[in-house]
């Protein structure tokens, strides 16, 4: 078993805090392929279609028949630990400040030899081993060694919480306690650990009954929050830009409408404003200080959470202006995506399909309930994934766009 | 004579003889705006933001952009805000005759009754027993109703809202009738979110300040405060809108000139 | 054509070691060649073949070398090999001076080290490095070597004592070396308290990495004798890259293919070397390295080092001079110093202690650990002039 993380002592507020120095990020173009699925949250190599040989280091031809057909496929990761060390003394400065770190060597089942950061519960060598990938500091993917069986306490492992953001004893935003998402994330993160959760508030003349009910709950401080009103968000990051550890941008202005159902831009611009303009303007005042603060103890700043939508993938025409704006959001978290990655800051995009709420009335099930989006948010904390696709509906979209996007297109517009 | 008057009024203004009081809210991002259901059309709230303040994005000045809709804070109705008065001639903010902007005011103290009732209906009645104690209203005068609303700081308490919609005062039908037909009144004034109370739309017409008022070609004053420092007449008030191309309403300043 | 056991090493030219220098490698590229110049007595417009072995030349390569340093060339190679770079230099010069491609050949290994530059070398070391070895903490072999030097010692039943017999015997070598960096004796003790740097690597299993410059010159016998040069014999060499690359781990080199051959075309059996320079990384590589030379069976090193002693005097004399592990590691010179030291034991220009009547010395290259195992391995088998 792995020993459970406590709740970390306060911070001397005398001492410097630590700034956030990521591992080597640098990657050549074919390892991002490891990324790019460890951010999905699945562990990949590079099989050689032409003599099935897998591969690794990731490589442009195959080390064996120089086939240069190389597809990305999902491994299990069994394997035997050859040896195992702890680093005491490296010239990484991020690995100097964590010293000693555990690496091991497996020869995985499947063919090669890989490096992994060794989970504290596996060995020592030689030993069985899983092998699965997750993102580090940098933001790419690592591959780490994990004890065939799940042992308790297993998330709280030193390493792995450096490629994790779990919410136990962090300090959370939720930008929108006003929705039936936002309480019930509010709950289920409470649920997983989180010390305090500052809930977002807009338009105070406007009662919500599900808003008093959380503000009864000792974890939970209501703060005014209009991501449409720049001052507004200026001054809730200056009173808690400096403590917040996982900030989950919820706020959301969704309006059933398409091109020509509605005349004007009103709707379209309040959802531009609030889906678009909030998150620019929540960037600009929380991140720089979540920034600062990302390698500020063993639960400082770690992740951002953007509420996006499957149709920012493909236009819902249905609801047209409303996929405009959450395609705006995700390219523009791209890029927030890039400025938070020195830092080490991940940036979660969560991509549901229709949410059960009042808006999406009119639309047939399957629609994802409130609470199974808080879950499926929270996961993805643990999971320390960078985009998540929760529900039927999502999977399936998800699915088709992989496939192929300008289909998917056609069929949306059908 | 008229200058004889004009340069007495500088020598009040200069003496103090005549004060200048404010009768408008700061626009501000926080002040509440109207609220309709979601799927109308939505009024902008007042929002600011910085072009540059002294900085890299200019680094000798200080200025902003800002957004709101046309009936935002402490605002002005023109008449073809309302269906009533779409058809009216100078019926926009950009063709309103400017004499209409300045006038005398008779000020109607409803507060004890809007504190007591947050539905309080100012009707005939009342204005005849105001009539009784402060003369007749005159003709093109300005007829402000004060419930002392604006002092409700908190914008919970301000907007009122509960399941059935918004709790205010305002006027009933019938007295704005009264007051269109029968006084000639210039316009309507209140301090609260509509010159219509917060249920009017359940009185006969919904909204009848607004469908009388601006049926007749006359004006609506939104959001003032300060109406407690008038006289119950004698001030005259100065409300220009801003001069926008077929705008209607505008937020403003509203001024009055107060005796002494 | 000149015959290949004509051919010949000389000049054996050493810059001294420095932790770190401000210079940077051309500087102990210069201080080499002026030294091969100052040794063989040859004006520098005789000297038609330069190769040169660097990692931060970069970035220059030996092309513009020529330029700063003024030669004129008919023949050229650049060979950042690391480890190996100075078997595969003369195993290149020497087929130059046998087709007559050119007559007098400079062989330099250089590097210097700046603050940082050693961490900086590491990151843009390979692609593999890159991707699968630094975003894993050892930032350098030290890790990658920590999983060899625990597998080995699992397996073959190797104890740390074993691999600190050879690191305090050439420590002893390298007090009699001038251009050590180390210079103290070093205790079994000291040995074994030493820093843990990656377990079982403990501080004195590594190399310091440091600033410096080794070279020699190849020619053929008949341009030495007619110079007055004292020089040792080229006998036979071997180089293989990526051997057993199935391997999960490496625990063999590439010796083990090319050991008969090696020997064979010497003329001689292991048991005629008197004397190994090992590529003396990390201790656990001289280990292999007498298993896959043929000195005693694979796995049987532990019990070797126990019944042998390594000094200059010792039953078995590896790194002469002290090694990697005494001197320091100046980059690429790593790979020229075991033969610069074979050239000075074998052509009695002896700087550290002779070993007594040498005739035969190998000197042995490896290295290039682009992802969990070196890749290159290479060695040489010289002799004196009347062997």
């Amino acid at each position: 078993m792995t020993a459970p993380f406590t709740r970390p002592k306060r911070k001397n507020p005398v001492l410097r805090t630590r700034l956030p120095l990521p591992p080597p990020g640098a990657r050549s173009r074919a390892a991002l392929g490891l990324s790019a699925a460890a951010a999905m949250g699945k562990f990949k190599l590079q099989v050689c279609e032409a003599c099935r040989c897998v591969q690794y280091p990731p490589r442009e031809a195959c080390g064996s028949c120089l086939s240069p057909r190389l597809r990305w496929r999902e491994q299990d990761g069994f394997g035997e630990l050859l040896a195992d060390t702890q680093v005491h003394l490296s010239q990484e400065p991020y690995f100097r400040e964590r010293a000693p770190w555990r690496i091991g060597m497996v020869r995985l089942d499947a063919g090669p030899t890989v490096i992994v950061h060794l989970h504290s519960a596996c060995g020592p060598a030689p030993c069985r081993v899983r092998v699965g990938a997750r993102l580090d500091k940098a933001g790419q993917g690592v591959l780490i060694g994990f004890p065939v069986d799940e042992v308790a306490n297993m998330a709280d492992d030193r390493q792995l919480r450096e490629m994790t953001c779990d919410p136990k004893f962090r300090k959370v935003l939720i930008t929108d306690g006003k929705t039936a998402v936002g309480q019930a994330l509010a709950r289920t993160i409470i649920a997983a650990g989180a010390d305090l959760v500052w809930v977002g508030q807009a338009e105070p003349w406007k009662r919500s009954a599900g808003l008093e009910a959380l503000s009864a709950l000792p974890q939970v401080a209501i703060v005014p929050l209009d991501l449409t009103d720049s001052s507004s968000v200026v001054e809730a990051a200056g009173s808690i830009g400096g403590r917040v550890d996982i900030l989950i941008n919820n706020a959301e202005v969704h309006r059933t409408y398409g091109i020509s159902a509605r005349n004007g831009t009103d709707a379209a611009r309040l959802e531009m404003d609030v889906n678009y303009f909030g998150l620019l303007r929540l960037a600009q005042g929380f991140g720089p200080a979540m920034r600062g603060r990302a390698a500020d103890g063993a639960a400082g700043a770690t992740a951002w959470v953007n509420l996006l939508s499957i149709y920012a993938l493909s236009n819902f025409p249905p609801h047209g202006t409303f996929s405009a704006s959450k395609a705006a959001a995700l390219s523009l978290s791209q890029a927030l995506r890039a400025e938070m990655r020195g830092s080490g800051i991940r940036v979660i995009n969560v991509f549901p399909g229709p949410i059960d709420d009042e808006w999406n009335q009119p639309l047939p099930p399957p629609k994802l309930a409130a609470e199974a989006l808080a879950k499926s948010v929270v996961s993805a904390l643990k999971d320390g994934v960078e985009d998540v696709y929760p529900g039927d509906v999502a999977q399936e979209w998800l699915a088709r766009w992989e496939e192929n996007p300008k289909v998917l297109e056609r069929e949306l517009t059908a | 004579m008229a200058a004889d008057s004009l340069v007495l009024l500088a020598a009040d203004l200069a003496g103090g003889r005549v004060r200048v009081v404010d009768l408008t809210h700061t626009l501000s991002p926080d002040f509440p705006p109207i609220v309709l259901p979601p799927e109308c059309g939505q009024s902008w709230p007042f929002r600011q933001e910085e072009i540059s303040r002294y900085d890299d994005r200019g680094s000798g000045w200080y200025w902003n952009n800002f957004s709101c809709g046309e009936h935002t804070g402490t605002h002005f109705d023109a008449p073809a805000h309302w269906i009533s008065g779409r058809d009216l001639p100078n019926g926009t903010t950009d063709t309103v005759p400017v004499q209409n902007l300045i006038g005398p005011a008779c000020v109607i103290d409803c507060s004890a009754e809007s504190a007591a009732d947050a539905d309080f209906l100012l009707t005939v009645e009342f204005l005849e027993r105001w009539e009784a104690r402060h003369g007749r209203i005159p003709t093109r005068a300005w007829v402000l109703m004060r419930t002392d609303w604006s002092k409700r700081t908190d914008p919970v308490a301000y907007q009122n809202l509960d399941e059935t919609g918004q709790h205010t005062p305002g006027p009933s039908s019938e007295a704005v009738r009264f007051l269109v037909q029968e006084r000639d009144v210039m316009g309507f004034g209140t301090e609260t979110i509509g010159t219509d109370a917060g249920q009017a739309i359940h009185l006969k017409p919904p909204h009848p300040c607004h469908y009388y008022m601006h049926g007749a070609g006359r004006y609506g004053l939104q959001c003032l405060t300060n109406l407690d420092q008038l006289p119950p007449t004698g001030a005259i008030i100065i409300c220009p809108p801003l001069k926008m191309l077929k705008g209607s309403g505008s937020p403003l300043r509203v001024l009055a000139l107060v005796p002494g | 054509m000149v015959a290949h056991d004509d051919v010949v090493v000389t000049a054996p030219v050493t810059v001294p070691y420095s932790r770190y220098s401000v210079r940077n490698a051309h500087w102990f590229c210069a201080q080499a060649l002026a030294g091969l110049l100052q040794s063989s007595g040859l004006p520098k417009s005789e000297i038609d073949g330069l190769c040169v072995g660097s990692f931060t030349l970069a970035p220059d390569s030996a092309i513009g070398l020529t330029q700063h340093l003024g030669v004129t060339v008919r023949w050229l190679d650049y060979l950042p090999l690391g480890g190996a770079c100075g078997v595969v230099a003369l195993r290149r010069a020497l087929r130059a001076v046998q087709s007559g491609d050119a007559e007098v050949v400079a062989c330099i290994g250089a590097d210097t080290n700046h603050v940082d530059s050693f961490r900086q070398t590491l990151e843009s070391f390979s692609v593999f490095a890159r991707d699968a070895v630094f975003p894993y903490g050892s930032g350098g072999p030290n890790a990658s070597f920590a999983f060899l030097t625990a597998y080995y010692m699992r397996l073959y039943g190797a104890t740390r004592e074993d691999f600190g017999k050879i690191c305090i015997a050439q420590r002893d070598n390298a007090l009699a070396y001038p251009n050590a960096l180390f210079k103290k004796p070093l205790s079994m003790r000291e040995y074994l308290e030493g820093r843990v740097i990656a377990d079982p690597i403990h501080l004195f299993d590594c190399v310091m990495p440091c600033a410096g410059a080794e070279g020699f010159l190849v020619m053929s016998r008949r341009r030495a004798e007619n110079l007055g040069l004292p020089y040792a014999r080229v006998r036979s060499t071997c180089e293989r890259h990526n051997a057993f690359p199935e391997d999960p781990i490496q625990m063999r080199g590439g010796w083990v293919l090319d050991r008969d051959r090696l020997y064979g075309s010497a003329g001689i059996e292991p048991c005629d070397v008197d004397f190994v320079q090992t590529y003396d990384d990390y201790p656990v590589m001289s280990a292999m390295q007498i298993e896959d030379l043929g000195f005693c069976e694979k796995g049987a090193a532990p019990e070797f080092i126990r019944r042998h002693t390594f000094t200059t005097e010792g039953s078995f004399p590896i790194n002469t001079c002290g090694g990697q592990l005494s001197v320091g590691q100046a980059g690429c010179a790593a790979g020229f110093l075991g033969l610069v030291e074979s050239i000075r034991q074998l052509s009695g220009r002896n700087l550290a202690r002779p070993v007594p009547n040498a005739r035969f010395g190998l000197a042995v290259g490896y290295g290039m650990i682009t992802y969990d195992r070196g890749l290159c391995s290479a060695a040489a088998i010289l002799s004196r002039a009347d062997a």
